[in-house]
């Protein structure tokens, strides 16, 4: 490899972490909590039945799931200042990838409240406890320990989606290296630089996946 | 203190139970039998609202309920007086064996922690799973949940314990461990109604016996003449079999 592609190598490899610490990481942290909270509601309000709710919440998965992310993206960022929304491009993205990702994970949420025994509530009947107080005590924290495989995978989805946001002027790892490359014209080596901190980043998460696995194993094990 | 009277249920166009009727008084043991599909499982579900009923009234500690059109807060007020211990256990899979058994003390009834745990452990004693407090229940076998689920019950001071035939999900060697906390229990004065295909603990521990076919009581008597003087034929019949069937 010829020196100065090596030096552009070494110089773009801080800022472009930088951007990734600053804020990919930020956007993707950000939008999986809010996710996550969409998620717990829409799959409770269906597992649980609330008329009128329910069907909302199908509506929402169904235009969500049904539409590519880069128009929602779009809409929301360049469409809704036309009729006098105007948000700033990261709260844009945060909101588009929580909506976004939490209808995928309403339905992983779903399935795993309706694979929790039918027993578990009865039993929670039978000493008492009211059905809310069920929810959050029983079923609800299993059903989370069996959504968390695919959980965690939808926050590693999260992490490479961000760079979408790039289409938004939102200055994550993506955009950074389009603004390098805008300079020094080295496209190879900068987006094999890029991806390879997307990498790590993906890399990381995927050891706290499995030690979050083991450690949700290791009491309760099987069902 | 229990009086049911005429509880009709259907599944669709099956009548499950065709006007049952049953009485429990305080200190009794009742034995429920019959064959597979007679209702007993759907009898004990309609009595403590697992599944509500067509028809049919309860008296309860003096208070008459209509067992269909009866209101969500008085069946958890009759659900805060009685117990239920299930064929498989159902212990709540995310706790421990202690968290199991103050869950219903300190959330639904508002009991401090120190005491439910006091509670708790002294039940625990009683059915011999004190030494695995911090154990979840994948980790015990069949008949140690079903203890437990036994001492569940028991923390609450319930007036009454119902069990849905709560050893045939067991292996063999484990059945007597449970019977015979069941039998202590008996000892002891708790009212109980068991569904069971248990034919000793039928004859040697309860003090009735109920025998239902086909969603309807055939026979109610007390055990002793149950088993040696059956009135109805049907019953001389399926006393009959079970003897062969063990001998
Ligand atoms: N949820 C349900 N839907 C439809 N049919 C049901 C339902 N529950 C019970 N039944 C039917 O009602 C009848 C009585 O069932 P039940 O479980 O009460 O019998 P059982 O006496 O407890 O039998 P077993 O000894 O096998 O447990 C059976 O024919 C069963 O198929
Ligand atoms: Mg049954």
């Amino acid at each position: 490899m010829d020196e100065r592609v090596l030096q552009i190598l070494i110089d773009s490899f801080m800022k472009i972490l930088m951007a990734g610490i600053r804020v990919t990481i930020p956007l993707a942290v950000l939008s999986f909590l809010f996710a996550l909270i969409i998620s717990i509601l829409v799959a409770v309000i269906q597992y649980a039945n609330i008329r009128g709710l329910k069907q909302l919440c199908r509506f929402y998965i169904w235009i969500i799931r049904g539409t590519p992310l880069l128009v929602q993206l779009y809409l929301v960022f360049y469409g809704l200042p036309s009729v006098g929304i105007v948000l700033p491009a990261f709260p844009a993205a945060v909101l588009c990838f929580a909506i976004n990702e939490g209808a995928y994970m309403a339905e992983s949420m779903r399935a795993a409240l309706e694979a929790v025994p039918k027993g578990q509530l009865e039993a929670g009947y039978c000493v008492g406890m009211s059905y809310w107080q069920i929810m959050r005590r029983i079923i609800l924290p299993q059903a989370f320990r069996t959504a968390f495989p695919s959980l965690s995978n939808s926050f590693i989805a999260m992490i490479k989606s961000t760079s979408m946001a790039s289409t938004i002027t939102v200055s994550e790892m993506i955009r950074q290296t389009q603004i390098i490359n805008g300079r020094v014209y080295q496209s190879l080596a900068l987006y094999l630089e890029v991806g390879f901190i997307y990498l790590m980043f993906c890399t990381v998460l995927t050891w706290l996946q499995s030690y979050g696995e083991k450690k949700l194993n290791a009491y309760g094990g099987a069902k | 203190m229990i009086d049911i009277r005429n509880v009709t249920k259907s599944f669709d166009d099956f009548g499950a139970l065709k006007g049952v009727s049953l009485q429990v008084e305080k200190g009794d043991v009742v034995a429920i039998l019959g064959p597979s599909g007679s209702g007993k499982t759907t009898l004990l579900r309609c009595i403590n609202f697992l599944e509500i009923a067509d028809g049919g009234t309860m008296v309860f500690d003096g208070e008459t309920f209509d067992m269909h059109s009866i209101s969500k807060k008085d069946i958890s007020r009759i659900r805060r007086k009685t117990a239920f211990v299930f064929q498989n256990y159902n212990l709540f899979l995310n706790k421990t064996v202690l968290q199991n058994v103050t869950e219903g003390l300190i959330i639904a009834r508002k009991v401090n922690k120190e005491e439910a745990e006091k509670k708790a452990v002294a039940a625990l004693e009683k059915v011999g799973m004190a030494d695995r407090l911090d154990s979840f229940p994948s980790q015990l076998s069949g008949g140690q949940q079903q203890r437990v689920a036994i001492a569940r019950a028991l923390a609450t001071d319930p007036e009454i314990i119902y069990f849905d035939e709560p050893t045939s999900a067991l292996d063999p060697e484990l059945i007597g461990e449970v019977l015979s906390v069941m039998r202590d229990l008996a000892n002891e004065g708790m009212t109980m109604l068991v569904v069971t295909h248990e034919m000793n603990f039928a004859r040697n521990v309860s003090n009735k016996v109920i025998f239902m076919e086909n969603g309807q009581v055939i026979e109610t008597s007390d055990s002793k003449s149950f088993f040696e003087n059956p009135k109805e034929e049907r019953t001389k019949l399926f006393i009959q079999t079970i003897q062969s069937g063990r001998e």
